[in-house]
C-alpha cells in the first residue's frame, strides 16, 4: 500500500508540475518564454543523446549535426512550400533517423574515444556541407533560411493575456517533450532498455545471451538521431531562422555537456542538463565578458571531478546515504518509522 | 600533367603536416588509450605564442624555438594537472574533460590573442632557391621542417634511453614500473612532445590557413583520418596515412569535389576506412569486436 | 647468509577483499626460497605486494632497510627484479630492447652493453632473435627474455612468478638449470613462486607453503618435501 501511495504522490507531483509549466506563457514576458522553449528543445535533443550514450554507452560528439539536419529539413520544407510546419516535424525526425542508422553502422566498429572522434568528424563536416554552393538554392547557403513564426491556431486567453506565437510554440514543445520523455522512459524500462543496459555493462555477455548487438546499437543510434532531429525541426520553427553557423561543433559539445551534467542514463535529469546549457553560458558571460567559454570549459572539468555522475548521480548518492542512515536508525530502534523504500 | 604533379607535391607537403599531427595523436593514444581532442587547440595556442613573440620583435627561428619549448612545458603541465586526475575515470568522463580542455584552450586563445584572423609569416616565402614549379617555397620549406622533425622523433625513440623508456611505458606500463621507469612522468612527457609537434605543425600551417582560434580543426580531422588509415596504434603507419590523406585531399579537391567540401571528404574517408578496413591499411587489431 | 628480504605481518587487498593474512616470509641472501600453494592462494599477490603493486600493509625490510613506503619504480633501483606470471614482456619491442630496459636504472652503460652479450651467451637461442619483436617469440623464449631482462638489473633479489607455466618439460628443465647456475654463480637470491612443487623444492633451500592467504608450513625444503600433507597434496605420493 505504501508503494501505491508513493507512486500516486509522484504522479500527482508530476501532473502539478506539468500544469504549472503550461501556465508560464501567460505569466512571463515573451523573451523569457522563448528562452524556456529553448530549454525544452535542448531537453528533447539531450534525451536523444542520453539514449545513445547513457544507455548503450556510445559516445557522440556529433549530435549537433542531427539538430542541423532536422532544422534544415523543416526549414527547407516550409520555405519551399513542400509541407506545412507541423507536418515537417515528423519528416525531420524520420530523415534524421535514417541518417542516424547510416552513422550507426560504421559506429559499431568503434568504441569510446574513436566513436567520439568519428562523430566529431560528422559535426565538423555538416556545417561545411550546409554552406556548399551546390545546395544553395535550397539551403540558402551562408545566408541560411528565414521562416515566419507560427501563430497559435486558436485564440486562448488566460490571466488576461492572449497566447502569443512564442507562447504557442512553447506549449507545442512542452507537449512534445512530455511525449518524448514518456516514450524514452518506456524504452528504457522495457525489454529494449534492459538489453541496452546489458550492452553497456558487459557487451560480451549480452551477445552470449542472444541480444543482437549490431541491430540494437544501430537502432538506438537511429532513434537517438530522430529525437535530436525533432529538436532541430522545432528549433527551426521557434527561432524562425537557420544558418550553417547555428550548428557548429560547439552545439554538439553543448548537448554532450547537457547530458553529462544532468547525469547519463537519467531521463528526468535531462531537464536539469538543458537548464544548465541554456543559462550557464549567460552566467559565464557575466563572470567573464571576454572568455565565457573558458569559464565554461573549467566548469566542465570541475564538474567531472566533483560530480562524475552528474546531477542524477549526485542525487542517487544522496538517496543511498539517506537510506543507509535510515537503516542504521531502524536497526537501533525496532519500532522506528524506518522503511523509506517504496 | 604539370598541374597533377603540383597537386601531388603539394599533397605531400600538406600530408607531412597531417602525418605529424597524426603521430602526436597516436603517441598519446598508445600511451594513455585516450584520443587527445584538444590536440588542435594545443597546436593553435603554440602558434599564437609564436605569433606574440614575433610581434614583440623576436627573430623568426628564435620565436619558433621558444614557442616549441613553451608548448612542451605546457603540454607536460596539462597532463600532470588536468588529465592525470581522471586516469581511472570512465571513458565518457575523460571525453568530457578533453572537450572541456578543448573549449577552454580555444576560448583562452581568443581571449588572450583576439579572434580576428591574423597573418603568420613564413620564413621561406622569400627564399629563392626553395620554390620551384612543383612546390611553393613555403610548401617546400614546410616539408623540410616537418621531415626533419619526424626524423628527430624517430631517432629519439629508436636510439635514446629516454625514448626507449617512453615506448616501454606505452607498451606495458606495469613492466615498465618494475624496471624502474616512472611511467606517469613518461606520460606527461608524451603530452609535452605532442604539444610541441602540434605547435610546429601549426606554425607551418598558419601562413596558409591564417591564424585564428579555429585554425586547426580541419587539420585535426585529417590527422585523425590519417591515424585511422594507418592503423590507429601504429605510429609510423599514421605518418604514411598522413601522406596518403594529404595527396587524396589535394587530388580530390582539385579534380572531383572542389575545395568547399574538403571536410566532408575527410568524413567519408573516415567512415569508409571504418567500414572496409577497420584495422587501417597497416594496422593491428584495435576494433572492439562486440 | 644474512636475511635479505624480511616480510612481517603482511596483509594484502584487492579492492575491498583481503587476500593475504598476516604473512611472514624471510628470504636469505644468495638462497633460493620457494613459495608453494594452490591457485588463488595468494602467491602472486605476495610478490606484487613486495613490489608495492597492490594495496598492502605490514613490515618489509630489504637488507635491514625499511622499504614500506617505496614506490614500485624504486624497487628496481634497490636491486629487486620481478618477473611476473605473464612474463611482462614488452611485446612491441625487440628482444635487444627488452634486455636494455631491464638495465634502465643502471648508469654504467659499457657494462650494460657487455652484460647484454653475456645474456646472449647464456641464452644462445635468443641471440639469433635479438632484433625480432619479442611478442613473436615462443613461450619458452619469452620466458628466457623475461629472466634475462630481470638479470640485466644485476639484482640482489629475483622475484620469479611461475616460470614453468605453459612450457614444455624440456624447456622447463633448461630454464631451471639456468636458474640454479644464476643462483650459484652470481649469488642472486631468488624468491620462486611455483605450482610445480617438485621442481621448486629440488632447487630451493627454504620453502613456504601458502594456503588461502596464510602460511601453512615453512622450513628447509627437504623437510617440507618430506612432510606428509605436502607429499599428498603437491607431490602426488
Amino acid at each position: 500500500m505504501k508503494a501505491l501511495n508513493y507512486r500516486l504522490c509522484r504522479f500527482a507531483l508530476a501532473a502539478t508540475l506539468f500544469a504549472s509549466l503550461c501556465v508560464f506563457p501567460f505569466l512571463l514576458p515573451d523573451y523569457r518564454v522563448f528562452q524556456l522553449t529553448l530549454v525544452l528543445i535542448y531537453a528533447i535533443a539531450i534525451i536523444g543523446l542520453n539514449l545513445l550514450t547513457g544507455d548503450s554507452g556510445q559516445v557522440s560528439l556529433g549530435h549537433g549535426a542531427f539538430v542541423a539536419i532536422g532544422a534544415y529539413v523543416t526549414a527547407v520544407m516550409v520555405s519551399q512550400d513542400w509541407a506545412n510546419a507541423y507536418a515537417s516535424l515528423p519528416i525531420a525526425a524520420l530523415f534524421s533517423f535514417l541518417i542516424g542508422i547510416c552513422m550507426g553502422f560504421p559506429a559499431l566498429r568503434l568504441a569510446g574515444h574513436y566513436l567520439a572522434l568519428a562523430t566529431y568528424a560528422l559535426a565538423l563536416a555538416v556545417p561545411q556541407l550546409l554552406r556548399f554552393r551546390g545546395l544553395e538554392p535550397w539551403t540558402g547557403g551562408v545566408q541560411g533560411i528565414v521562416l515566419s513564426k507560427l501563430d497559435p491556431p486558436w485564440a486562448i486567453e488566460l490571466f488576461g493575456r492572449n497566447l502569443s506565437a512564442d507562447g504557442w510554440l512553447y506549449l507545442v514543445c512542452l507537449a512534445l517533450l512530455a511525449a518524448a520523455m514518456w516514450l524514452a522512459l518506456n524504452l528504457v524500462r522495457g525489454r529494449v532498455g534492459r538489453a541496452l543496459l546489458a550492452i553497456r555493462e558487459h557487451p560480451a555477455a549480452a551477445t552470449a545471451m542472444g541480444v543482437n548487438l549490431a541491430s540494437l546499437k544501430t537502432l538506438v543510434f537511429g532513434v537517438s538521431a530522430a529525437y535530436t532531429g525533432l529538436a532541430g525541426g522545432l528549433s527551426a520553427l521557434v527561432v524562425a531562422f537557420v544558418s550553417p553557423d547555428s550548428f557548429t561543433v560547439f552545439l554538439s559539445i553543448t548537448l554532450l555537456v547537457g547530458a553529462v551534467v544532468g547525469g547519463l542514463g537519467s531521463i528526468w535529469a535531462t531537464l536539469a542538463g538543458a537548464v544548465f546549457v541554456q543559462f550557464v553560458p549567460n552566467l559565464a558571460e557575466s563572470l567573464s565578458q571576454s572568455a565565457p567559454w573558458a569559464v565554461y570549459g573549467v566548469i566542465l572539468i570541475a564538474l567531472m571531478f566533483f560530480f562524475p555522475g552528474g546531477l542524477a548521480g549526485f542525487v542517487t548518492k544522496l538517496r543511498q546515504r539517506r537510506r543507509a542512515a535510515g537503516h542504521a536508525l531502524s536497526f537501533r530502534q525496532p519500532d522506528s518509522t524506518g522503511d523509506k523504500d517504496a | 600533367m604539370e598541374s597533377l604533379l603540383y597537386q601531388l607535391s603539394t599533397g605531400v607537403a600538406n600530408g607531412c603536416i597531417y602525418a605529424s599531427v597524426a603521430l602526436a595523436l597516436v603517441m598519446i593514444d598508445l600511451a594513455t588509450h585516450h584520443i587527445n581532442f584538444a590536440q588542435g587547440e594545443m597546436a593553435t595556442m603554440g602558434t599564437f605564442t609564436a605569433w606574440a613573440l614575433l610581434q614583440a620583435g623576436m627573430p623568426y627561428w628564435m620565436a619558433f624555438g621558444l614557442a616549441v619549448a613553451i608548448s612542451t612545458a605546457a603540454g607536460f603541465a596539462i597532463q600532470r594537472v588536468i588529465i592525470r586526475p581522471f586516469e581511472k575515470a570512465p571513458v565518457l568522463n575523460n571525453v568530457v574533460v578533453f572537450v572541456g580542455l578543448l573549449v577552454t584552450l580555444n576560448a583562452l586563445s581568443g581571449w588572450i590573442f583576439g579572434h580576428t584572423i591574423k597573418e603568420f609569416p613564413s620564413p621561406f616565402a622569400s627564399s629563392k632557391w626553395l620554390g620551384n614549379k612543383y612546390l611553393s617555397a613555403h610548401s617546400m620549406g614546410s616539408l623540410l621542417v616537418m621531415l626533419t622533425m619526424l626524423l628527430i622523433l624517430f631517432s629519439f625513440f629508436r636510439f635514446t634511453r629516454l625514448g626507449l623508456a617512453m615506448r616501454a611505458a606505452a607498451s606495458n606500463p606495469l613492466s615498465a614500473r618494475y624496471s624502474g621507469i616512472r611511467v606517469s612522468w613518461m606520460l606527461a612527457l608524451g603530452w609535452g612532445f605532442a604539444a610541441a609537434i602540434g605547435s610546429v605543425a601549426g606554425m607551418m600551417v598558419a601562413p596558409v590557413l591564417y591564424l585564428d582560434p579555429n585554425m586547426m580543426s580541419g587539420v585535426l580531422l585529417y590527422a585523425f583520418a590519417a591515424a585511422l588509415l594507418g592503423g590507429i596504434h601504429n605510429p609510423w603507419g599514421a605518418v604514411v596515412g598522413g601522406f596518403i590523406v594529404g595527396i587524396m585531399e589535394n587530388i580530390l579537391g582539385a579534380y572531383v569535389t572542389g575545395t568547399e567540401l574538403k571536410l566532408s571528404v575527410a568524413l567519408v574517408l573516415i567512415v569508409s576506412v571504418l567500414m572496409f578496413k577497420p584495422n587501417g591499411v597497416f594496422g593491428k587489431k584495435i576494433v572492439s569486436r562486440v | 647468509m644474512n636475511d635479505l628480504l624480511v616480510v612481517k605481518g603482511l596483509c594484502a587487498y584487492y579492492g575491498a577483499s583481503q587476500v593475504l593474512f598476516d604473512v611472514d616470509v624471510t628470504v636469505r641472501g644468495g638462497e633460493v626460497t620457494a613459495l608453494l600453494g594452490a591457485n588463488g592462494a595468494g602467491k602472486t599477490t605476495l610478490l606484487r605486494a613486495v613490489c608495492h603493486a597492490v594495496k598492502a600493509n605490514g613490515k618489509m625490510l630489504l637488507d635491514g632497510k625499511d622499504i614500506g613506503g617505496c614506490s614500485t619504480e624504486k624497487m628496481a633501483q634497490l636491486g629487486v627484479a620481478h618477473v611476473p606470471d605473464d612474463r611482462g614482456t614488452f611485446t612491441d619491442l625487440s628482444v635487444n630492447e627488452n634486455l636494455l630496459l631491464g638495465a634502465h636504472t643502471r648508469s654504467d652503460r659499457k657494462a650494460v652493453a657487455s652484460d647484454v652479450e653475456k645474456m646472449f651467451d647464456r641464452f644462445p637461442r635468443l641471440r639469433e632473435r635479438r632484433h625480432q619483436q619479442a611478442g613473436t617469440l615462443s613461450g619458452g623464449e619469452q620466458q628466457m627474455v623475461a629472466i634475462a631482462r630481470a638479470l640485466m638489473l644485476r639484482p640482489r633479489l629475483l622475484l620469479l612468478d611461475e616460470p614453468s607455466f605453459g612450457l614444455a618439460p624440456l624447456v622447463i628443465a633448461d630454464i631451471f638449470r639456468i636458474l640454479q647456475s644464476i643462483n650459484r654463480e652470481e649469488k642472486v637470491a631468488i624468491l620462486l613462486v611455483e605450482q610445480n612443487a617438485k621442481l621448486a623444492l629440488d632447487i630451493s633451500q627454504q620453502a613456504y607453503v601458502l594456503e588461502t592467504g596464510r602460511i601453512a608450513l615453512f622450513g628447509p625444503s627437504q623437510k617440507v618435501a618430506e612432510d606428509e600433507s605436502i607429499r599428498r597434496s603437491y607431490l602426488g605420493h
